[in-house]
């Protein structure tokens, strides 16, 4: 059986609800979340503040360093707490995403620390973590030439469809799943980040990631929605 | 970031006047409230506020074996993470000592209230016993990190379903829960904390209030709700000042009040 209709019923370029909200914790310099469906991620922004240990500052310009973490509880099998070999990959994944818009020259020696928790995860978190990322660092004011958005394409048997979630990531007839996950420079539309798992021919992929562009476009909206109504 | 001296002198004028920066008396507590149900893939879950303080909890339901002193019971762990999303004095890497004797506190409290019946979650004794995890993240700090963890993990446990069982496999079926609830009683157990800054005592401190104290004691309470009698079931002195045997008296005797404020406020809560 070809995969000719989501199983839930939305539209093959259709995400799932997505809500962002920025400002969400009171300590942060910038914070939000995002969620696509049952999938929600939190980040806070700390900085531009003194790195330490010293040797790791850079006098040029100012550092990202991103950490992306699972609750232990956002799955149905409890994640022991404290970083994993995929956690930690993740999180150099965030930072090279988001490294390309985010303008540090002006703050030599510092680092500007993201941090994405996933509270509830039903695939897609990268996607979301970076989609809470960007909007957070914004609300904190540090210097961005644009945003980043990030959505996950999927293949799923022959079909291409739009923020793929967990029963659509493990599905297994016909030529089975194919996890694509991207991340645009929201102006320009330059791919920051790119990862996939699976099987796909190149022109399905050149089609997979138009499809993935547009998908962010309309990510774009609810993530600048988010930050006008942070500030009225 | 520690408070600036400043600011810790500011902290102790004023409450000898009986006064706290944000206007509350020493014996009161900011606005609690209680949210259950947060995240779908936990047996259960809460997040509690106090104030700017945010906390949440998870259960997850999982079989171990039982210790050999305790053959016919199910067993528990309690972890909190001080999330460094939570606040810039937090950092990665693995729980310290502070994270730890927090986690260990409201442990003990809900051991010792009886809250939890251990004995019903035996499967086969000496054998199979369900373990029940109790995570907490911080999200906002802003002091009382005891209590409101020990909330929200009283709340999450509340809320909780057990998970279903493959008695063939043995196993917990992830992900699929029953129609039961936790085996809970009504020994509800709550925690308070009052820290002493200059003479005085405080509860549901703020972080700057925290820093600028010198001890801190923790009271795990519960009753039975049949009779009027609270048992208290666990204590934690902290923090390297003193507190006189006059002071415990006192502190005692505001525990017990702040015990029937916070029982009244987490009652009916689903």
């Amino acid at each position: 059986m070809a995969y000719t209709k989501r199983y839930d019923g939305r539209k093959f370029d259709e995400t799932r609800k997505m809500e962002a909200k920025v400002g969400i914790i009171k300590n942060a310099n910038g914070s939000a979340m995002f969620r696509f469906g049952d999938t929600i991620a939190i980040a806070s922004v700390y900085g531009p503040r003194p790195l330490h240990p010293q040797h790791l500052q850079n006098p040029q310009k100012g550092i990202l360093r991103c950490n992306y973490d699972m609750i232990s509880f956002s799955v149905g099998e409890r994640i022991r707490p404290g970083p994993s070999r995929r956690s930690q990959e993740i999180s150099k994944i965030t930072e090279w995403a988001l490294s390309s818009v985010v303008d540090l020259d002006a703050y030599p020696n510092t680092v500007v620390d993201v941090h994405i928790e996933i509270l509830q995860a039903n695939a897609s978190t990268r996607c979301a973590g970076i989609n809470a990322a960007a909007i957070a660092l914004a609300q904190a004011g540090i210097s961005m030439k644009e945003l980043v958005t990030s959505v996950s394409i999927g293949k799923i048997d022959k079909t291409l469809v739009v923020d793929v979630d967990k029963t659509e990531e493990d599905y297994e007839e016909g030529e089975g799943a194919t996890d694509i996950a991207m991340s645009f420079k929201s102006a320009s539309g330059e791919l920051s980040h790119l990862q996939l798992d699976g099987k796909i021919k190149e022109d399905e992929l050149r089609e997979a990631i138009k499809v993935g562009r547009d998908a962010c476009k309309k990510i774009y909206e609810v993530q600048k929605k988010a930050l006008k109504d942070m500030g009225e | 970031m520690e408070i600036s001296n400043i600011n810790k002198k500011k902290i102790r004028e004023s409450l000898k006047e009986d006064k706290r920066l944000d206007g509350r008396k020493p014996e009161d507590f900011r606005k609690i409230e209680i949210e259950t149900g947060i995240s779908k893939n936990a047996e259960g879950s809460a997040r509690v506020k106090i104030g700017d303080t945010e906390v949440i909890a998870g259960i997850k339901v999982d079989v171990s074996e039982p210790y050999p002193d305790h053959e016919d019971e199910g067993t528990m762990i309690t972890t909190l993470e001080l999330l460094p999303l939570s606040s810039s004095r937090f950092e990665y890497g693995p729980p310290r000592i502070e994270a730890i004797e927090i986690a260990r506190i409201i442990d003990r409290v809900i051991r010792e209230s009886g809250f939890i019946d251990f004995k019903k979650l035996c499967i086969k004794k000496g054998e199979k016993v369900y373990t029940v995890l109790i995570d907490l993240y911080t999200l906002n700090d802003d002091g009382n990190l005891i209590d409101a963890g020990c909330i929200a993990a009283v709340e999450a446990l509340k809320s909780a379903k057990m998970p279903k069982y493959d008695e063939k496999t043995e196993k917990i079926k992830f992900g699929e829960f029953s129609s039961k609830s936790l085996p809970l009683n009504e020994r509800v157990p709550v925690t308070i904390t009052s820290y002493k800054i200059g003479d005085k005592i405080v509860v549901d401190t703020t972080r700057e209030e925290e820093d600028s104290s010198t001890s801190r004691i923790s009271f795990g309470l519960t009753d039975s709700k049949k009779g009027d009698d609270i048992i208290i079931s666990s204590l934690q002195k902290g923090g390297e000042g003193t507190f006189t045997q006059e002071e415990i008296s006192k502190i005692i005797d505001l525990t017990v009040r702040k015990f029937k404020d916070i029982q009244k406020e987490t009652e009916g809560v689903e």
